[in-house]
């Protein structure tokens, strides 16, 4: 499934995980998380091998269908996740706040619109405030505004100190990040920052220059 | 091990199911309700004694089984699990935790049923009533863990349903309550005697007819907890950390 993979992630920043959908995005941050088999290579996370016991409440990980009850409500549901965590019974407020759905804690799951629930999903993995977040594709469905808030809340927490990978197959998502990774077909394509791969590709457009790199790699 | 997790996950399940109470409704009228059609059916507070005690044990085991596969496949599919796994849970802790909250449920369930049977329908113990209780709950605590382990092997909630008459029914057809396990076929009657429910019902069947609490007794309840143990074990086994 992935080929060759290979690069570190820098603490403190926002990397974006670019690639079409099948290209092995999902794969790659199961490996991080330590929940996918892998066949070969080794996987470490900040200092650790990938899915160690110590990492458990230090990686927080967000699928991309979001994994929360359906029938429980948001705080209860939260509220489980939290105590499992070890996580003080404040967080919940705190991560409520930040995904914007104060207002709709009350509500069961399962009543909640796809991108309401795929923000339950994120706050979830922001419980006990985890060094690294492992997000895969936190903003589909989302409309702009809460869109721009959410990517506003990851440079927040990057700026805290909290590394975060998070994957996207909206290019136009690839500008609001501090590093980018471009994935097809199971192989990395590139590994650098937007200006560096503008300056590498003479593009101004990330959208244009990543179709230059997968032009001149083919 | 962590007590406050294995605790919060019990509050979790019981929490899911307040939510859903016509669910719950159903898991506490519908054996009593068994009960009485059987009371009718029997139309006469011997023959139903003789049967009743039986079926007490076996109505719990067979909707446990079934709301605990449903529900651990449920958490499989909706990846709930999977995010469990990356969390500081130990797999002990979920297991205990589903226990917890579904035996919780089980003494209920048994509690009415046999508190109606013993009041409105003539049934007649001979023994103690909370032995009684005893056995129903650690059947309803078998058809829990059973469930939880074969919820493994399934994909789809169709095939989850579909293990209730590969493994259950077999169990009930074999217990004795049809036939006398003795008169069985030597094939059948060791068959029988590798399957827990024989035992279960075996207990109940000692706990109506006689006030003593003999070896037997003892030895059917230590078989049956014992399987209750094994079946938890092997389904904590089937709960993955790193799938494909």
């Amino acid at each position: 499934m992935l080929r060759d993979v290979g690069f570190t992630v820098p603490r403190g920043s926002v990397t974006g995980l670019l690639g079409p959908s099948g290209c092995g995005k999902t794969t790659l941050l199961r490996s991080i998380t330590g929940v996918q088999v892998v066949a070969g290579g080794t996987v470490e996370v900040l200092g650790l091998p990938a899915g160690h016991r110590d990492l458990r409440s230090r990686v927080g990980y967000a699928t991309q269908h979001p994994a929360v009850y359906a029938d429980l409500t948001v705080t209860e549901c939260l509220r489980y996740f939290a105590t499992v965590l070890g996580a003080p019974a404040s967080d919940v407020d705190r991560v409520l706040a930040d995904v914007d759905l104060a207002d709709r804690a009350r509500n069961l799951v399962g009543s909640l619109s796809g991108g309401e629930r795929g923000r339950a999903g994120l706050a979830v993995a922001l419980l006990g405030r985890p060094e690294l977040l492992v997000l895969d594709e936190p903003t589909v469905g989302l409309d702009p505004v809460l869109r721009e808030d959410l990517w506003s809340l990851f440079h927040r927490l990057a700026a805290a100190g909290t590394t975060l990978l998070v994957s996207s197959h909206v290019m136009d998502e690839a500008a609001r990040c501090d590093r980018l990774l471009l994935m097809r077909d199971g192989a990395i394509l590139v590994d650098d920052t937007p200006d560096g791969l503008r300056a590498a590709t003479g593009e101004t457009d990330l959208e244009r220059a990543f179709l230059r790199v997968i032009r001149e790699a083919a | 091990m962590n007590p406050a997790t294995t605790a919060a996950t019990a509050r979790r399940v019981l929490t899911q199911l307040r939510h859903d109470p016509r669910t719950v409704a159903m898991l506490l009228l519908v054996p009593a309700l068994l009960m009485t059609l059987l009371r009718f059916v029997f139309d006469d507070a011997r023959a139903f004694s003789a049967i009743a005690p039986a079926l007490l044990g076996v109505f719990p085991f067979v909707i446990m089984f079934l709301i605990a596969s449903v529900t651990t496949l449920r958490e499989r599919t909706t990846a709930t699990l999977e995010r469990l796994m990356t969390m500081p849970l130990a797999r002990l802790d979920l297991i205990l935790g589903y226990a917890l909250a579904f035996g919780l449920l089980a003494v209920l369930q048994v509690g009415v049923a046999t508190g109606v049977s013993l009041l409105w329908l003539g049934l007649d113990v001979a023994g103690s009533v909370w032995t009684l209780l005893l056995i129903a709950v650690l059947d309803a605590l078998l058809g829990m863990a059973l469930g939880l382990f074969v919820s493994a092997f399934a994909t789809s909630e169709f095939q989850a349903i579909q293990f209730m008459p590969l493994f259950v029914l077999p169990q009930f057809l074999l217990c004795g309550l049809l036939q006398p396990r003795a008169e069985m076929a030597w094939p059948l009657e060791w068959l029988s005697t590798v399957m827990p429910l024989s035992y279960a019902v075996d207990a109940l069947t000692l706990v109506t007819r006689s006030a003593e609490f003999s070896g037997t007794l003892v030895r059917d309840l230590v078989v049956v907890a014992g399987c209750v143990v094994v079946a938890l074990a092997l389904g904590a086994g089937t709960l993955r950390r790193r799938t494909a």
